[in-house]
């Protein structure tokens, strides 16, 4: 059987899997629609956060990101986890404890004010989109690669497969579709990473694996890769940053921002009661943890086999013959994501890192010039060719990128569809809708949302590669404060939390604004998005978690000068602090 | 609450004590152990590395799921102790 129909076929099996669940799982009412009827084991809902979360940026590029940087990249790891603690103490159990089906209905009924609903509705609906934006790209790039179609088609098949679940299950269907997708895409990022973690070291547990001995050569890995990479005049890995306070604020803001997204949070709202909101976070971090800890390992492993392939009798010898390279090299230099050019003629790959310093040993060895270069996604997308794996393997990895691409997409458009219908639909232009009706106008709103994510992810806007930037920085600035002030303070009032997430928002934004132009407009940015333009060294992926502390700082002291909140919110708050009487979630 | 408001503030100050002990450890192991104490901690080698590389890119993160376990845990016993549980 060819690779391609092998691709295929697991490809097409998932997806036969997918429309099945959402045949099985059809939503009758709102509550199935918004919240999967609410009764969601916290294992299961641990599962299906888990999916939700993992998009195809983890599942394809995070490892390629860790390999590029090392230690540095550890920002991403801590950031995208450390936020699930937030979460489970601070948000998740008390919003669950409110019951209802979305994340600006809590703050519009919080703060006593359909302005506060708007804020937080535009600031859902921009992140949201922004972030799915990439997941339909990521899933037509994943069609293309493995299916031989081109990207815009894949991405119109993808869009049909998550109509189908979405359209007719809401929650419901995602969540059981979530499921089936964390087993596909956790056994296809293991399997290659156990393989190539027994291959280098012996160690079938990658992360183990990483901090032991490299059979081979009898070193550390970490130590024989720190070798390899830095006799070629890269950077070492696991070296300390300069520029801690960045980081730092890099990792707040990905914890923070990672806390106030609406897809993750209402993936609480659909279990039955506050002890299961507060098990889930646990359960959703087990299997979180279970990519997230795979990733840094595959990240050292397959740097070491690209080196080590390049350079098969060490550093100092003459690297590998270009007609001896092994069949993957081969195999992803068709797609363009390796690439090799001969700058001095003797028909060997030389791979090094050029830098000034480097530069008088290139001479001696007659190399003049970088002549290797690859796109990082092949550290996860080639995992299966590098470590010898059979056919199926790769059918694996190609119907694991699209489970993690779908499975997070989905989750975003319900949070922008329930918004929609919800928040703006009947909490603002017609409150006396009938159940039937908002179900049929949630339907609507997703069939809507799935067509213009689908547009965009053909036709990326410049503000599409800003998921981080842009998602994050939101998120953290004006979402997470406002739901976190709503829960543990009762004086915070509608004016201080409106000022509060305008305040984070205007001053977030216009950071970022600054370096990277105004909405993004190329030219338009004031500085140049350099290290010595920052202040104080802060990048703009970073100022979010300041953001947050002016949202802060800006409700209190507005709060502070204005009435108190009446007596029925500050009951509700005292309400949404105990556990008792939680009930399912309900519409009013 | 409003019959039982003497016990319902001292179930919420138990339940902030535990988030703000949690956080505590939450902060030691990223903020702390992984980034600024890092250089403090480099005399301690984990496999080719040191304990700060080890805490970045997992200890930390094991940190968090216990962390996260112990909070649903011991928040549950508390719910009991104050007879707010659900049921």
């Amino acid at each position: 059987m060819s690779q391609f129909a092998i691709n295929l076929l697991f490809v097409g099996a998932s997806f036969l899997l997918y429309i099945g669940i959402a045949i099985w799982a059809k939503a009758g009412s709102t509550k199935d629609f918004y919240v999967a009827g609410g009764g969601i084991h916290p294992i299961t809902n641990g599962v299906a956060i888990g999916a939700d979360w993992m998009s195809a940026a983890s599942f394809i590029s995070m490892a390629g990101l860790i390999a590029a940087s090392g230690y540095g990249a550890s920002t991403f790891l801590m950031g995208w986890t450390g936020g699930y603690v937030l979460l489970a103490m601070l948000l998740a159990p008390y919003l669950r404890k409110f019951g209802k089906f979305t994340v600006p209905e809590f703050i519009g009924d919080r703060y006593y004010s359909d302005n506060a609903r708007l804020v937080a509705v535009i600031c859902l609906i921009v992140a949201s989109v922004t972030y799915v934006i990439g997941q339909m790209a990521g899933a037509g790039v994943a069609f293309s690669r493995f299916l031989e179609v081109d990207s815009t088609m894949g991405l119109i098949i993808a869009a049909i497969v998550i109509f189908f679940y979405s359209v007719m299950g809401g929650m419901k269907g995602i969540t059981y579709t979530q499921v089936a997708q964390y087993c596909v895409l956790i056994v296809a990022y293991t399997i290659p990473a156990v393989f190539i973690s027994l291959n280098l070291t012996g160690n079938p547990i990658p992360g183990l694996g990483m901090f032991s001995t490299h059979t081979e050569s009898g070193l550390p890995l970490l130590t024989k890769l720190n070798q390899v990479i830095t006799d070629l005049g890269f950077n070492n890995y696991t070296a300390d940053v300069d520029n801690k306070l960045n980081m730092i604020l890099f990792t707040l803001t990905l914890m923070i921002g990672t806390a106030g997204l609406p897809h993750v949070i209402i993936r609480f709202f659909t279990v039955r009661k506050v002890t299961d909101a507060r098990w889930s976070g646990g359960w959703a971090l087990v299997f979180i943890a279970l990519l997230y800890l795979t990733a840094p390992a595959v990240a050292s492993m397959a740097r070491l086999n690209i080196m080590t392939t390049i350079y098969p009798d060490g550093t100092d010898a003459a690297p590998i013959l270009y007609e001896d390279r092994p069949n993957w090299v081969k195999e992803w230099e068709v797609t363009g994501l390796i690439q090799f050019e001969d700058k001095n003629n003797d028909g060997r790959i030389q791979y090094y890192n050029p830098t000034e310093s480097f530069a008088p040993e290139a001479e001696a060895r007659g190399w003049e010039g970088n002549e290797f270069t690859y796109n990082r996604d092949i550290l996860v997308l080639a995992n299966p060719e590098i470590a010898n794996l059979p056919g199926w393997v790769i059918g694996l990895i190609a119907a694991g990128g699209l489970a993690a691409a779908l499975s997070t997409a989905a989750g975003l458009l319900l949070a922008i569809s329930s918004a929609i219908s919800h928040d703006l639909i009947k909490g603002r232009f017609n409150p006396n809708i009938s159940d039937k009706g908002e179900l049929l106008a949630a339907r609507i709103s997703m069939a809507v949302a799935i067509v213009v994510a689908t547009y965009l992810g053909a036709n990326p806007p410049g503000f599409a590669a800003q998921v981080v930037a842009l998602a994050f920085g939101i998120a953290a600035a004006s979402l997470f404060p406002a739901l976190m002030m709503g829960i543990f303070s009762k004086r915070v009032n509608n004016v201080g939390a409106i000022a509060g997430m305008l305040a984070g928002l205007v001053f977030t934004l216009s950071y970022i604004f600054v370096y990277k132009g105004w909405l993004f407009i190329p030219g338009t940015n004031n500085l140049a998005d350099t290290p010595e333009n920052w202040v104080l060294g802060i990048s703009p992926l970073s100022i979010g978690a300041i953001g947050a502390i002016v949202n802060f700082a800006v409700a209190f002291v507005v709060a502070r000068s204005t009435a108190e909140p009446p007596k029925e919110i500050q009951e509700l708050v005292e309400s949404v602090r105990y556990p008792r009487g939680a009930g399912a979630a309900q519409d009013h | 609450m409003s019959g039982h408001s003497y016990d319902a503030e001292k179930y919420w100050k138990a339940n902030l004590r535990l988030i703000g002990g949690s956080l505590v450890v939450w902060f030691l192991v990223s903020y702390g152990a992984a980034m600024l104490f890092r250089p403090l901690l480099a005399g301690i080698s984990v496999g080719g590395t040191d304990l700060g590389f080890w805490f970045a890119q997992q200890g930390s993160i094991l940190t968090f799921i216990v962390l996260i376990f112990f909070y649903a845990w011991r928040m549950n016993k508390i719910d009991e102790q104050f007879g707010v549980s659900e049921e």
